[in-house]
């Protein structure tokens, strides 16, 4: 039951989900009206990209594999994929003949590390301060933090992040403007670099947290509302079940379930932002590599960062989908 | 049958509704008078919507807003002792819950934490009321527990959505009894339960009541549960009691017009005439009619009744109704 | 009009409609703007706020005031542009969806679950990367509106389930009405506030993306919105150089909507939804 019913929806999904996506990704330069190799090269001359002599040449004819404008479109699918599974996604034309593939894993560590830290960290703190509110939803803490959320929790990453960012940088001094870490560092595990990169990640990362928490909070504190009205909630209290037990045990643990779904189903919204973020602090991760691509007019960087990320966030959605089971006895024991 | 162990006197309880600055009153619970006995089985029936489930839980001790208490009292008697339950701190209800007054609640789908096995209900169940040292010991009792109500041991181990309805209220039914409580409560515990599963389930409330020697308080609007199980029955009509007698009586002699309508409507063996039902809907509680809230539906309405609510009248020594048609309410009050 | 009464005594909503109200007039100004707003170099360039410009100049040489009556104007078009587009196909897919069910269910449920997975920003870069040249108010709207309405799909299509279950769909199929005719004057009443609440949102998540998409520079950058505004600010290193006004501008007008949008959705909901309106009674 748990497998046909659970576990193998998911997993053609997933699968259907990445050929979609990347299908996509494959036909959007082509359903475009104009000439997509042209164009790219117009592109890059329009902003003065410097090409070296015999680069030009490899663009072209790596546009044209890209592009598939060998045979019909049917054989250029294909080898669209067969490139794709041998791990090519062609080179950078800004950074010739630099693969994408290497631009991406350069940039990787930084996106995912300021990422796991603050998607983490902000659901995990942002369902427990909310799990409370919603249990002690009259209490004053309870309403002032709230109208907090309130107020930023519809700010977009890039707003909230450029506030931040005027602040706490510009205006107060008190956090470096951009960067990962202080330039001319070379990464290594010493104790210097390791608190540059912490010091340059307290924006970025506070952005991030700050606005999820706030989003975390709202919708738990909702579902903590609805948790509480149900009947196990008000049998427990009737039998005089200690307080701290019901709000962990029987509130908090049921109010989590849709709060799981939920981080699976924002994912995609939260890697977003996390990018945009990047961005508006310069931090040297997929956003601020996806800002170069595009403002250099290297579309083969943008297709290889948008194939990567429908990959891996499709992927981390599974994980969080399988994951949920072992909450869930209902789904677990169908 | 004992003294009184559970009294309510003019009891009200209303819920304020602030509906967008608006504030509405719900005169759910409205001047209540109870005394129910030590080892009796007291029935309180009435058409949804008549405030029963809100008076059970004032009897309970467990007004919380919007519900508020408007006045009067409940008062338990415990060890002897009478206590008013304002008076009692959050903790010292908190205690007397499960061991001196316990609560089967309203059978559904979600009345057990779903993502707990039976055990580990029990266990908190348990850890909040007994000072349980050894890992194994609630684990033990419950056992234990189930085995001696005839229940297998094995659903211990079972998550709630694997176990039947039936099965999830007897589990609820042996929860509340756990702890030996001299009240036992219970709001609608077999309404949503087919009529074999409920016979099972009101033959267990019968054997523990029998078992414990203790009061059972049960709400249900069905008459045929309480023709099965209660010793006395008060019929409850928006938001008050309008007759109260032992179960021959109200099923042998119903005196209040309300109540006749409530026992006429029950099927009979053999009998092929249609069951008549009450005419009209239940009135609003908001705004409950003047004097006698029954008279609008009452087909012997008189002119007092619009004005005036009767007191009651004591037409046996164990029975009283409150009801123009019976006497002046010379006996108590009802409003 | 009662209901709106009963919304105007929520204070987010009372806030909401009059920050909304003042946007609303902030952007009919730009009928009355002196100056043309695609033309730079229109007044001297960097001037602080004064009695003249009140809202200063910037390196453009245009007025901030007037220019700004114009981004809140083109910002609103391309949300709302937007917004009903992307109720349109939300509708569409929830309600054929919901009432048709079987394999339509699945299939358009798997598309809106893929749109919702996949990350949406990036697709959404690399089509305005090749349409650059051509995206202007009506086209970014289209644009934002093909990939919004996933979500609100999955709403609309949850409603109109619980509507299939209820007796007057019987009713209604038994004495032989239609199925258009029964969806739209039966199911649509019903909906209709949820299609409302989901618009709001839709917009701010619009605007949100048409902010983001001129930052990057991937906009028609002489059409005045939020975006480009901010775009132009941060290209020509305004908060360096000191000039808070030019910068500040587009910012609060921002905030304030963006605010105002949720806040207007957040006491809508509320009122419709009876599960999280339990919460504002009592206590």
């Amino acid at each position: 039951m748990f497998l046909k019913q659970y576990l193998i929806p998911r997993l053609i999904q997933y699968v259907l989900v990445i050929l979609l996506g990347i299908t996509a990704v494959f036909f959007i330069p082509r359903l475009l009206p104009n000439d997509p190799v042209l164009r790219t090269i117009a592109e890059m001359r329009a902003r003065g990209a410097y090409l070296e002599p015999g680069a030009m040449d490899k663009i072209i004819s790596d546009l044209q594999q890209m592009y598939g404008l060998e045979g019909s479109w049917f054989d250029q699918y294909l080898a669209f994929w067969g490139r794709l599974f041998r791990g090519d996604l062609g080179v950078s034309f800004f950074q010739f003949p630099t693969p994408v593939l290497d631009l991406i894993m350069t940039a990787l560590p930084w996106t995912v590390g300021l990422l796991l830290t603050t998607t983490l960290l902000s659901w995990a703190i942002g369902n427990l301060i909310g799990g409370f509110a919603g249990y002690y939803a009259d209490r004053s803490w309870s309403r002032t933090l709230d109208a907090i959320a309130m107020v930023v929790r519809p700010l977009p990453y890039y707003i909230f992040a450029f506030a931040l960012l005027l602040l706490f940088a510009y205006l107060l001094r008190w956090f470096p403007v951009s960067g990962g870490a202080r330039l001319g560092m070379r990464p290594s595990w010493t104790w210097p670099f390791i608190q540059s990169v912490l010091w340059h990640s307290v924006l970025p990362a506070l952005s991030i947290f700050i606005l999820s928490a706030a989003a975390w909070f709202q919708t738990m504190k909702l579902v903590v509302q609805n948790v509480n009205a149900e009947s196990f909630v008000a049998y427990a209290k009737l039998s005089g079940v200690q307080e701290s037990r019901i709000v962990s045990r029987y509130v908090i643990r049921n109010a989590l379930l849709p709060q799981i779904t939920g981080l699976g189903l924002s994912l995609g919204l939260i890697f977003s932002g996390a990018l945009i973020t990047e961005i508006v602090y310069s931090y040297p991760g997929l956003g601020t590599l996806l800002y170069n691509a595009i403002v250099n007019g290297d579309y083969n960087l943008i297709m290889g960062i948008t194939i990567f990320s429908i990959i891996a966030i499709t992927t981390s959605v599974l994980i969080v989908d399988l994951m949920y089971p072992f909450f869930d006895p209902r789904i677990r024991y169908m | 049958m004992g003294d009184a162990i559970l009294r309510a006197e003019a009891l009200r309880a209303f819920y304020a509704l602030d509906i967008y600055g608006k504030t509405k009153i719900i005169q759910a619970v409205n001047d209540v008078d109870l005394e129910i006995r030590e080892n009796e089985v007291y029935g309180i029936a009435g058409e949804s919507g008549c405030g029963k489930s809100t008076l059970l839980k004032a009897l309970a001790a467990a007004i919380e807003p919007p519900l508020r208490l408007m006045g009067g009292k409940v008062v338990y008697r415990v060890n002897g002792a009478e206590i008013d339950v304002a008076t009692l701190s959050q903790e010292e209800k908190r205690r007397l819950r499960m061991t001196y007054i316990a609560y089967v609640p309203q059978g559904s789908m979600s009345v057990l934490n779903p993502v707990m096995r039976i055990r580990d209900t029990y266990r908190d169940f348990i850890e909040s009321h007994l000072d349980v040292r050894q890992k194994g010991e609630a684990f033990a009792l419950a056992r234990e527990h189930l085995v001696e109500l005839g229940l297998p041991p094995k659903i211990l181990d079972a998550y709630p959505h694997q176990l039947s309805g039936g099965m999830r209220q007897r589990v609820t039914i042996a929860l509340a009894t756990l702890l030996k409580p001299r009240i036992i409560i219970g709001d609608e515990p077999t309404t949503a339960l087919d009529v074999v599963v409920q016979r099972g389930v009101v033959q267990l409330l019968r054997d523990v009541q029998s078992r414990l020697k203790n009061t059972i308080v049960l709400v249900t609007h069905d008459m045929g549960v309480h023709a099965n199980i209660a010793d006395r029955i008060g019929i409850m009509y928006a938001g008050k009691i309008v007759e109260e007698a032992s179960a021959e009586r109200i099923f042998g002699a119903p005196t209040h017009p309300y109540t006749r309508y409530l026992i006429d409507s029950l099927p009979r063996f053999g009998d092929k005439t249609p069951r008549e039902s009450v005419p009209g809907s239940p009135p609003s509680l908001a705004n409950p009619p003047s004097g006698c809230p029954f008279h609008p539906r009452c087909p012997h309405a008189m002119e007092i009744c619009k004005r005036e609510m009767p007191g009651f009248t004591r037409v046996a020594p164990d029975h009283r109704v409150a009801c123009w048609l019976v006497g002046e309410g010379s006996y108590g009050k009802a409003a | 009009m009662r209901l709106f009464r009963d919304l105007l005594r929520d204070v987010r909503f009372a806030v909401a409609f009059w920050v909304l109200c003042l946007l609303l007039t902030f952007a009919a100004l730009s009928l009355f703007s002196p100056y043309d707003p695609t033309r730079w170099g229109q007044v001297p360039r960097d001037l602080r706020p004064s009695a003249e410009h009140w809202l200063g100049t910037d390196s453009n040489g245009q007025d901030v005031f007037w220019n700004a009556t114009f981004a809140v104007r083109n910002s609103l078009i391309i949300a709302v542009i937007a917004g009903v587009v992307s109720r349109i196909i939300a509708v569409i897919v929830g309600m054929v969806a919901g009432y048709r069910g079987g394999s339509w269910d699945r299939a358009l449920m798997f598309l809106s679950d893929s749109l919702l997975v996949i990350p949406l920003f990036l697709i959404i870069v690399m089509m305005a990367m090749l349409i650059r040249a051509s995206l202007n108010l009506a086209t970014l709207g289209l644009l934002l509106a093909f990939f919004g309405w996933a979500w609100d799909a999955r709403l609309i299509r949850s409603q109109i389930l619980s509507l299939r279950e209820r007796d007057f769909t019987q009713t209604a199929i038994l004495s032989g009405t239609g199925t258009l005719k029964l969806v739209l004057n039966e199911y649509m009443p019903y909906a209709m506030p949820l299609i409302f609440s989901t618009l709001i949102n839709n917009m701010a998540w619009a605007i949100g993306l048409e902010i983001t998409l001129a930052i990057l520079g991937l906009l028609d950058m002489s059409i005045p919105t939020l975006g480009t505004m901010l775009y132009w600010a941060i290209n020509y290193q305004a908060i360096l150089l000191g000039r808070w006004w030019w910068v500040l501008t587009p910012i609060t007008l921002s905030v304030m909507l963006f605010i105002a949008l949720y806040w207007l959705s957040v006491s809508i909901s509320e009122y419709l939804d009876p599960r999280t309106r339990v919460q504002r009674v009592g206590a």
